[in-house]
């Protein structure tokens, strides 16, 4: 029985009964648990725009300060240099496509047949749990030690930066995005699917390939595009596996390369304004391609909840 | 080749499989038996590559390395201590502050305090703040975060410089602003993680608490989040691991000085930043040797950070308290 608040409301209609008050089930702003019940509310709501906030500002800054600067000579001219004016991010643009795609090459065969070995060859085994505790440590891996690594392992070996030891560095940091969707996806298809397909004889691998991962594609993509927006978006591991170009890819894959997320981090540091505004404008240009591939990993992810749901 | 009887064209459909499909399946589950052990080996490769790279190092400089204060390549001095005061202290800043945010972005999108549309909207908004490349707000932080806060940490600096948090002006980059930025990139992490916890207590210990007479706020309070409190936990620590490794919003906001200081708006440094500030410019081989000692000591430190959390998410979940209930119920309602 509380203590507290006294049975004072003017509201509460009934008067005490024995010893239950039933004045105490009169909901009334007097009484100190509703305040501390609405006032709550309201922090918690006011926490939950603020938090809100930052994106709005980010959005509204890159449209206006990258907007600017958004025109046709972006995308097909080089970096300005220091102090000079005009200029383009086109070789920024065209060094991130090849390095992503290079890790994504790297990546994607790895993840989405150990997603496969996951939950479909072994989903209960001990070595199971064992890729599976290591694909969320990989998760939580510090993107600039991927890029220690790749420097180890492909710099250090074949003396140089490359598009090639930038894709190493990305495709560590996608695995297990790719491997934990792939495994989430293909759990979901339904067991009746790959019941019937054993039952007709077909081996474990042909219901992989015939039934299961058709099945879980949508699913399967929404992961490999999420990855490849993380891995767009990287700039700690290129800094010294990828470095940075003024020029134009000649052709052959072994040399320093320029991409959008090390050329932002360059230019936020210079005096000069218009590589603060080539800055933003390559910000720009990075948070939409990385909202596309976030906007088409949803409408798919969409797409395999339909499908998963016109098993049942 | 027979025709022995009517079953025979189904047959065709159905069929054991032939020799050739038993060695392709079988290859094909070796394949991924074996990349999926790649996939897992590949962090122990990691840690061994680094270890083995770092070793020189280690020897050379042994434990005075971490306790060092001065990073001074030209007089082969290095050591990483005003680093890992300046990783600490910035993640904690950081957590501390998505924390609050996080969790409580958490209760409102699983408490049905909105619409659906508008908890969807809310949603989204915080996936698409995962989603923007840490570069990104490392270039907001520097046009819009620091002269935003300048004034009132300066302020702060005027009237309460004598108290040690503020006994230092924030001149540009600092502190101050990078905790900031670093709790907004590791609010999605919390709030995730958080809200799958708080939606994942059992609706009926809610339902009790409502009909014991609770308000919203104390069920919340003192049945939800204590029951999820171990997947909070368990963000928390996850969300602190990212704090530590996340390298570029530091490395641009943090201000990269080689010092401990208590003053919340002082530069500092991280030891991702001084990776990613001095990795380009390693020149000699014990210059290298020092950064990958630093790029051990940062892979422990996340190392002990995630397995922590991953544990406290995985061992301590509600599951147990639900699956407690489960077994009460049925031993009063068999």
């Amino acid at each position: 029985v509380t203590t507290h608040a006294p049975p004072s409301s003017m509201f509460s209609s009934a008067p005490a009964t024995g010893d239950v008050d039933l004045g105490q089930l009169d909901r009334s702003l007097r009484r100190p648990r509703t305040l501390i019940n609405y006032g709550l509310s309201i922090l918690c709501g006011i926490l939950a725009i603020l938090a809100a906030v930052p994106l709005l500002s980010v959005l509204i800054m890159l449209i206006v300060r990258g907007g600017a600067r958004l025109s046709v000579a972006l995308f097909t001219q080089l970096p300005p240099a220091a102090g000079m004016v005009g200029g383009g991010i086109g070789n920024a643009i065209v060094g991130t496509v090849l390095v992503v795609f290079i890790g994504a090459l790297i990546t994607i065969p790895l993840g989405v047949l150990g997603g496969v070995y996951l939950a479909e060859i072994n989903p209960e085994g001990r070595g199971a749990s064992v890729v599976r505790f290591c694909a969320k440590l990989l998760t939580g891996l510090p993107s600039i030690l991927a890029g220690v690594f790749a420097y180890t392992t492909v710099v250090l070996a074949t003396g140089r930066f490359s598009p090639l030891a930038g894709g190493i560095a990305l495709a560590v940091l996608m695995l297990p995005t790719i491997m934990l969707t792939t495994e989430e996806a293909i759990r979901a298809v339904g067991d009746e699917m790959r019941e019937a397909a054993i039952g007709m004889g077909a081996t474990q691998a042909e219901v992989v390939w015939h039934i299961l991962i058709p099945r879980a594609l949508p699913a399967i993509l929404t992961g490999i595009l999420l990855a490849i927006a993380r891995g767009a978006g990287e700039t700690a591991p290129l800094l010294f596996t990828l470095t940075f170009s003024d020029f134009w890819l000649r052709g052959h894959f072994m040399e320093p390369t320029a991409s959008l997320a090390v050329l932002i981090y360059n230019f936020s540091k210079s005096p000069f304004a218009n590589q603060k505004e080539i800055a933003w404008a390559a910000s720009l240009v990075l948070v939409l391609l990385v909202l596309v591939l976030n906007l088409g990993a949803q409408a798919l992810s969409q797409r395999a909840r339909r499908m998963v749901g016109a098993r049942t | 080749m027979s025709t022995l009887d009517p079953s025979s064209e189904r047959a065709a459909i159905a069929r054991p499989p032939t020799s050739r499909e038993q060695v392709l399946d079988l290859s094909f589950r070796w394949a991924t038996r074996v990349l999926a052990g790649l996939s897992a080996l590949l962090v122990v490769f990691i840690v061994l590559l680094i270890a083995k790279q770092a070793l020189p190092a280690i020897e050379k400089f042994g434990p005075q390395f971490i306790t060092g204060t001065k990073w001074d390549a030209g007089k082969n001095q290095f050591g990483i201590l005003p680093e890992i005061f300046g990783t600490v202290v910035s993640s904690l800043l950081g957590v501390v502050l998505a924390t609050v945010f996080g969790v409580a972005v958490a209760v409102f999108l699983t408490e049905e305090f909105i619409p659906r549309w508008l908890e969807t909207i809310l949603k989204n908004v915080i996936t698409l703040l995962a989603a923007i490349p840490s570069v990104v707000y490392g270039l907001w932080g520097i046009f819009v975060v620091i002269p935003a806060i300048r004034p009132a940490c300066n302020w702060l600096h005027e009237h309460f410089g004598w108290f040690p948090l503020f006994s230092t002006p924030l001149v540009s980059v600092g502190m101050m602003p990078a905790a900031f930025v670093l709790a907004i990139m590791i609010l999605p992490t919390i709030t995730a993680i958080s809200r799958d916890a708080i939606a994942a207590v059992d609706p009926l210990l809610r339902e009790a608490a409502f009909g014991m007479g609770a308000t919203r706020w104390e069920t919340i309070l003192g049945v939800t989040i204590p029951t999820s409190k171990r997947g909070i936990y368990g963000s928390i620590v996850l969300g602190l691991g990212r704090a530590f490794g996340e390298t570029m919003a530091l490395a641009m906001l943090v201000g990269s000085v080689n010092v401990i200081s208590p003053s919340l708006f002082s530069p500092a440094n991280t030891l991702a930043a001084l990776l990613a500030n001095r990795f380009p410019e390693a020149a000699s081989r014990i210059d290298l040797g020092a950064l990958m000692y630093t790029a051990l000591v940062l892979l422990l430190l996340t190392l002990i950070a995630n397995v922590l959390g991953e544990f406290i998410c995985t061992r301590m979940s509600p599951d147990a308290v639900t699956a407690n209930l489960r077994t009460t119920r049925k031993e009063v309602n068999p």
